[in-house]
C-alpha cells in the first residue's frame, strides 16, 4: 500500500515536473507572476532570516511605549514597548508556514475524498457528495470560528479548522476531473489490460488531476492566510504574546490612535496574499489544461459551483452537460 | 437520451414546477438535518465546557448551581438524547434558549439576521454593478492595458484582509475626516424604526422617516464598501471570462455584423448570454459575503449574524451556535433555489423537472 502510494506520488511528480519544465518559462515571462515571485520570495527570506535581521526580540518589552515610526525603531513600538518591525518579521515565520500546512493537508484530504467519490461512483459518491455539500453550505469563517472556539483558541486549532472548511473545494474539483477521466479511452484501456484500480488511479488518473488541483492550491494559499489571520484577529488563533499579524491588528484596534500598529501588519498580509494570488493566477493561465474548459463549463471544474438545475434528473439539463451516470464502471 | 428529453419537455408544461419545488424541499430538509448534526457534533464533542463559560468563577464552585444549570439546558442527558430533544423542539419551531443571554435563540436571530441581510444585500448590489462594468471592459479589451489593470485590481481586491481594511476606513473616514458615521446601524440619538421587516432602510421608508433613512443609509456606507471589495474581485474575474466566452459566439458576431451599437450588443447580447454563469457566481459571492461579515461586523459593532455567531462560538453557547448553523443553512438553500429558479427565467432551455 505505502509502496503504491509512493509510486503514485512519484508518477505524479514526474508528470508535473515534466510539464513544468516545458511550460514554466511562460509563467516566468508573465510580469504578474514575476512580481508575485519577487514579493513572496522577499517574505520567505524575511521569515527565514527574521532571527538575524530583526533589530530586537519580538517579545522583549524594553523600548519606550507607543512611539511612532522613526523615533526609536523603523516601524515604531507598541503599547508594551515591543518593536513593531521585529514583530512583523517574526510574524512571517508564523503565518506563512502554517498556511502552507493548511493548504497541503486540505489538498491531500480533499483530493483523496474526491478521487474516491469520482472513481468508485454509486452510493459512495452519493454519500461523499452530500458530505461535501454539507461542508460547503457553511460560510467558511463562521464554521472555522465555531470549530476553533470549540477546540479552544490556538493557532494549531485554527489550522485544523481551516482544513475542515477548505477540503470540500479540492474534493469537488478532483471528483469532476476523475469522473471525466474515468470514461476516457486510455483509462479504460489500462483497465482492460488488467491493471489494478490502484495502478490505473496512480498512473492514469492522478497525474492528470494534479495540475488543476495544484493551481487551485496555489490560489488557496492566500485564502488560507486570510482565514488564519482573521481567526487570530478574532482571538481564536494565535494567542498573546505571539507575534502574529492578525492578533497584532487586533491589538492595534485597542490603540487606534497609534496608526502604525495597524497599518503595517495589514500591509504585510495584503502583500503576501497578493503575491500568492498573482502567482496562482498566472499559473492557472499557463499550467491549467482546464482553464479553457472551465470557461466553457462555467466554472464546473474550478471553484465552488452551487447550482444543479437538473438535480436528480439529467435529462432536464442543458443538452451539452456531460452525463455522469453513463460513464462505464 | 432523446426520449428522456422529450419526456422532460412534455412534463414541464404543467405540474413540473411544484413537483420540482417539492423535491428541492426534500433535499433541502436532508441538508439542514445534516447541518444540525454537524453543528451539534462539533459543539457537543469538544473539550470546552459551556457551563463553565456561562457561569462565573464563583458560581462554578457551587455544585447545586452547576447541577441546576445542567438540568436546565439538558446537559445531564446523553448526547443522542439531547440531539433528539433538540430536533423535537425544532420541529415545533423552538430553537432553544441561549445559554449566554437566557433569551430564546429564535428571537435573537430574528433581530440579528436582518442586520446582516441588509448589509450583505447592499454589498452584493454594489459589487455586481461595479463588477459588471469592470468585467465587461476587461473582456471587450482582452489583452490590452485596461484588461491588465482590471486583472490586477481584482486580484488585489481578493487579497485585502477585510478586517484590516475595515479598521483603516473606520480610522480615516470616521475618526479623521468625519465623512461617515462610525459603528452600529444607527446614530445613538435616533430610535430604531417600527419593526416590519427588520431591515432599517425598508422600515424607515415604510414609516416615512427621511431622517432615519438617511442615517441608516450613512451607517451602511463603510461596511458595504469594505465588504464589496472582495466580492468585486471575485465577480469581476468571473464576469470577464463569461463575457469573453460569449464574445466568440456566432450570435454576437451576427449582432455586430448587422450594425447594432456596441451598447446594444453588450447589454442585449453579451450580458444576457453570460447571465447564467454570472448568476451562479453571485450566489457563491453571497456565501462569501456572509463569511466576510463576521470580521467586518466585529470592527463596526454591527449587531448582525456574524457578531452573534462570534459571541455564541466563544461562549460555547450550543443552542445559539446551532441556531446560527441552521439560519446559515437555510440561507444557502434559499440562495441556491432562487438562483436555480432564475436560471429557468433567464434561459428557457433550462427546464426544472
Amino acid at each position: 500500500m505505502s509502496a503504491q502510494v509512493s509510486r503514485m506520488s512519484r508518477a505524479a511528480d514526474a508528470r508535473v515536473s515534466r510539464r513544468s519544465k516545458r511550460r514554466l518559462p511562460a509563467a516566468w515571462r508573465s510580469p504578474l507572476a514575476l512580481v508575485g515571485i519577487v514579493i513572496a520570495g522577499a517574505w520567505f527570506l524575511a521569515a527565514i532570516l527574521a532571527p538575524w535581521i530583526a533589530p530586537y526580540d519580538p517579545l522583549a518589552q524594553g523600548l519606550p511605549r507607543l512611539t511612532p515610526p522613526g523615533e526609536y525603531s523603523v516601524l515604531g513600538t507598541d503599547v508594551l514597548g515591543r518593536d513593531a518591525l521585529s514583530r512583523l518579521l517574526h510574524g512571517a515565520r508564523v503565518t506563512i508556514p502554517l498556511a502552507g500546512v493548511l493548504v497541503v493537508c486540505a489538498m491531500v484530504l480533499g483530493t483523496i475524498i474526491g478521487a474516491v467519490a469520482g472513481y468508485i461512483g454509486g452510493w459512495v459518491d452519493e454519500v461523499l457528495g452530500r458530505l461535501t455539500d454539507l461542508f460547503m453550505a457553511f460560510p467558511t469563517v463562521i464554521l472555522a470560528m465555531v470549530i476553533a472556539a470549540a477546540l479552544g483558541p490556538s493557532l494549531y486549532n485554527a489550522v485544523l479548522a481551516g482544513i475542515v472548511v477548505t477540503w470540500p473545494m479540492y474534493a469537488r474539483v478532483t471528483r469532476s476531473l476523475v469522473m471525466s477521466l474515468r470514461s476516457q479511452n486510455f483509462v479504460i484501456a489500462s483497465r482492460l489490460l488488467g491493471y489494478s484500480p490502484w495502478r490505473s488511479m496512480g498512473t492514469d488518473i492522478l497525474p492528470n488531476v494534479m495540475g488543476p488541483v495544484l493551481v487551485l492550491a496555489s490560489l488557496e494559499v492566500g485564502t488560507a492566510i486570510l482565514l488564519l489571520t482573521g481567526l487570530s484577529f478574532l482571538g481564536l488563533g494565535a494567542q498573546p504574546p505571539t507575534a502574529e499579524w492578525g492578533s497584532m491588528i487586533s491589538g492595534a484596534m485597542q490603540n487606534i490612535d497609534a496608526w502604525w500598529l495597524g497599518v503595517f501588519p495589514g500591509l504585510a498580509i495584503l502583500t503576501v496574499v497578493m503575491a500568492f494570488n498573482f502567482i496562482g493566477d498566472s499559473l492557472r493561465d499557463v499550467l491549467d489544461p482546464l482553464s479553457s474548459a472551465e470557461r466553457q463549463g462555467a466554472g464546473s471544474a474550478v471553484g465552488p459551483t452551487t447550482v444543479n438545475a437538473d438535480e436528480g434528473d439529467p435529462s432536464a439539463a442543458v443538452p451539452s452537460e456531460p452525463t455522469e451516470q453513463e460513464a462505464p464502471r | 437520451m432523446p426520449t428522456a428529453t422529450k419526456a422532460a419537455r412534455s412534463r414541464s408544461t404543467g405540474s413540473a414546477l411544484p413537483r420540482y419545488l417539492l423535491r428541492r424541499l426534500g433535499t433541502s430538509i436532508v441538508l439542514l438535518f445534516g447541518v444540525t448534526l454537524v453543528t451539534f457534533v462539533l459543539t457537543a464533542l469538544v473539550p470546552g465546557d459551556p457551563i463553565a463559560a456561562a457561569l462565573g468563577e464563583g458560581a462554578i464552585q457551587n455544585e447545586a448551581t452547576v447541577e441546576a444549570y445542567r438540568e436546565r439546558y439538558g446537559m445531564d442527558r446523553s448526547l443522542p438524547e439531547r440531539y433528539l430533544l433538540y430536533l423535537l423542539a425544532l420541529v415545533q419551531g423552538d430553537l432553544g434558549t441561549s445559554i449566554r443571554t437566557s433569551r430564546p435563540v429564535l428571537e435573537e436571530l430574528s433581530t440579528a439576521l436582518p442586520a446582516t441581510v441588509e448589509v450583505a444585500f447592499a454589498a452584493i448590489v454594489v459589487s455586481l454593478a461595479v463588477a459588471l462594468v469592470l468585467g465587461t471592459i476587461a473582456a471587450c479589451r482582452a489583452g490590452k492595458v485596461s484588461d491588465q489593470v482590471v486583472r490586477v485590481v481584482s486580484l488585489v481586491g481578493l487579497s485585502v484582509p477585510t478586517f484590516w481594511l475595515a479598521i483603516m476606513v473606520y480610522r480615516l473616514f470616521f475618526m479623521q475626516l468625519g465623512w461617515a458615521p462610525g459603528s452600529g446601524r444607527l446614530s445613538p440619538a435616533l430610535n430604531p424604526p417600527p419593526r416590519i421587516t427588520g431591515l432599517y432602510l425598508v422600515d424607515f421608508a415604510l414609516d416615512g422617516d427621511p431622517v432615519g433613512f438617511i442615517d441608516a443609509a450613512a451607517h451602511l456606507v463603510l461596511p458595504v464598501v469594505v465588504l464589496s471589495l472582495f466580492t468585486i474581485g471575485l465577480l469581476t474575474r468571473f464576469i470577464r471570462s463569461s463575457v469573453l466566452e460569449v464574445l466568440s459566439t456566432d450570435y454576437v458576431r451576427a449582432a455586430r455584423a448587422k450594425g447594432l451599437s456596441s451598447r446594444r450588443v453588450i447589454v442585449g447580447y453579451l450580458l444576457r448570454g453570460a447571465s447564467l454563469p454570472i448568476l451562479t457566481m453571485v450566489g457563491v459571492a453571497f456565501g462569501a459575503l456572509l463569511s466576510g461579515t463576521v470580521l467586518v461586523e466585529a470592527v463596526f459593532a454591527w449587531p448582525g449574524l456574524g457578531t452573534y455567531a462570534y459571541y455564541a462560538a466563544i461562549n460555547l453557547d450550543l443552542p445559539a451556535v446551532m441556531g446560527v448553523g441552521l439560519v446559515v443553512g437555510v440561507i444557502y438553500v434559499v440562495i441556491n433555489l432562487v438562483v436555480d429558479l432564475l436560471y429557468g427565467v433567464l434561459d428557457p432551455r433550462v427546464r426544472l423537472g
